[in-house]
């Protein structure tokens, strides 16, 4: 179905994102007569993966390649299947009623409240923090922010433009640069050049089998086009007073500064857990990603009942893979409503548990090779950790040196990580700061506790929710 | 600084950026707008008063607060541009209109 105008006040399943995994988990859910509400905050549905496959103005397929227009198939299922699209829909909280959930969900201002048997997270990926030095500064944006822009704009960098950092989407995003006939100044690849084949060795034959092979291969020989390599960068810096004038970096035993206007970076991505982590579904920290990801059985299940979990939101292993993993999450919210038994998902859902293994095999070799070195991912001195409360890392061992043992204690000693981004981009590097100082691990030391609402609302959307006649009586006691 | 790619088309939609007239495509998004106008920043910060600019362009970072049409904290990038739209670079916290809340 097309984007709808009303919501109902009740569905038997929320599916949250319209990314591969969530678009695919509505149209699989809708195929078994589940009635399903997809919601999203974008305008149009494909997630970050697939972002503006229905309204890119880039029609030229080599253009973004053809691993990006498969998105469009996904998209043409989901529109044309049963289930309810809501996008620019922002569900900012969730709460247990009975066996179900009552959603809040934010559309144009107005505030809604929706009524769920199932709920599907499906929230994707997000770019791992990059804390250096001068990533605040204007013009220092993300890889994928520079995709977002080719892919819904058409816009691409222009002279004096540095990329910096390691991964595959930075290979890819180079790769679609050069296809664009786009160059930039320089590419600084901080992927280390220590002997980490020793510890992927034994990934190697699962690489070797995977589809991942042909495509990197392809993809690293097409993204040389784009611009000059400095290998082994040991450490990076953006510098300028009020926006990136330069950028210094080390390698190969000297320091080196490059005139510059826009620095690009990137390290890989980790799991968009605010939402699974606020409904309180348990996670554990995954020590080959240096991420926490939420803790999820063979079907999706997480560890609060009625919730399921699809996609790269459950642990990073690429769009094919989260695709996949949404018609599994579907099975099991139709499972867990009643409308098929195990048996019958467990039938129905070989064929998908098949085709996610197969987008599986491999991805252990690139996350041991793409491991962003230790000085990107925990900072020292006065390099900003929270970009929005503007708290550095020297603040963070501080308020450990005086006593601070974990992240949520911490929030109330810097307010860190209680700004708008709600931890987004400070969440693993306070975790991993914490660590390093209390001679502990991440695993110990836990990340922040996320609550709702998600995402900031205003008081006017908040007002704006239907008021039931008791909680009207709490408010202003009218005489019975 | 970013520049269009021709396929792209030409911006035809009328807006200001800073009072300033100007054009966008028309399903561009505010922060891409600013952005392709030659804009790296667009607010500062209320805590150091220190300069901003888009930083993630998937409405998870909230570095590209602007004030639109009046309204101050918009998330440029969530938000697409429409005809007449006045886009205001923001400085520091948003002001709390003390009137408004009598």
């Amino acid at each position: 179905m097309s984007a709808v105008d009303a919501l109902k006040p009740s569905y038997e399943l929320a599916v949250i994102g319209a990314g591969p995994a969530g678009m695919a988990a509505a149209v699989a859910a809708a195929q078994r007569g589940v009635a399903t509400i997809l919601f999203d905050e974008q305008a149009s549905p494909g997630g970050q993966i697939y972002r503006g496959v229905t309204t890119t103005p880039l029609r030229r397929r080599e253009l973004l390649g053809d691993d990006y227009w498969h998105g469009q198939g996904l998209v043409d299922a989901l529109l044309g299947c049963a289930a309810d699209y809501a996008p620019r829909s922002i569900v900012w909280a969730v709460t247990r009623i009975g066996d179900g959930f009552e959603l809040a969900v934010s559309r144009d201002g107005v505030a809604h409240l929706v009524r769920v048997a199932h709920l599907i997270v499906a929230t994707g990926a997000q770019e791992r923090p990059f804390p250096i030095p001068g990533w605040t500064l204007p013009g220092v944006m993300t890889v994928g922010a520079a995709q977002i822009l080719l892919k819904t704009a058409g816009l691409v960098p222009g002279d004096g433009t540095v990329v910096a950092g390691s991964g595959p989407l930075l290979s890819l995003v180079l790769a679609q640069f050069a296809a664009a006939g786009v160059s930039v100044d320089a590419v600084l690849d901080t992927t280390p050049r220590d002997r980490r084949w020793r510890a992927a060795w034994r990934d190697v034959i699962g690489f070797a089998t995977s589809p991942y092979l042909a495509k990197g291969v392809a993809l690293l020989r097409r993204a040389r086009a784009a611009g000059r390599v400095v290998r082994g960068v040991e450490s990076l810096e953006a510098i300028g007073d009020h926006r990136i004038e330069r950028v210094r970096y080390r390698a190969g035993g000297q320091t080196i500064e490059l005139a510059c206007t826009s620095l690009l970076l990137h390290q890989g991505v980790v799991p968009n857990i605010n939402f699974a982590n606020a409904i309180g579904c348990e996670q554990r920290w995954d020590e080959v990603q240096a991420c926490f990801v939420p803790v999820v059985d063979a079907w999706g299940a997480s560890s609060v009942p009625g919730v399921t979990l699809a996609g790269d939101g459950a642990g990073i292993a690429g769009a094919r893979a989260a695709e996949a993993h949404g018609r599994i999450a579907a099975l099991n919210a139709a499972c867990a409503i009643g409308r098929i038994d195990p048996a019958q998902r467990d039938a129905a859902g070989a064929a998908a548990q098949a085709d996610r293994a197969r987008w599986l095999r491999g991805r252990r070799f690139l996350d041991v090779m793409y491991r962003p070195a230790p000085q990107y991912r925990i900072p020292v001195g006065d390099t900003v950790v929270c970009r929005c409360e503007e708290v550095t890392a020297r603040q963070v061992l501080e308020s450990v040196r005086l006593g601070c043992t974990g992240p949520n204690q911490m929030k109330s000693f810097l307010r860190c990580g209680m700004g708008p981004c709600q931890g987004r981009f400070c969440g693993l590097t306070v975790s991993e700061l914490i660590a390093k100082e209390r001679g502990s691990t991440p695993a110990e030391i836990g990340h922040y506790r996320l609550r709702f609402p998600i995402k900031p609302i205003t008081l006017g959307e908040l007002a704006s929710l239907p008021q039931t006649e008791a909680s009207e009586q709490a408010v202003v006691r009218l005489p019975k | 600084m970013f520049q269009r790619l021709s396929e792209a088309g030409p911006p035809t939609l009328p807006l200001t950026i800073d009072g300033n007239a100007a054009l966008a495509r028309p399903g561009d998004s505010v922060a891409a707008t600013l952005i392709g106008a030659g804009h790296a920043d667009c607010r500062t910060t209320p805590v150091s008063g220190s300069a901003r600019g888009p930083y993630c362009l998937m409405g998870i970072c909230f570095d590209c607060l602007v004030e639109i049409d009046g309204r101050p904290n918009q998330q440029g990038c969530m938000i697409e541009v429409q005809a007449g739209m006045q886009i205001v670079r923001q400085e520091g916290s948003r002001p709390v209109d003390v009137e408004a809340t009598r």
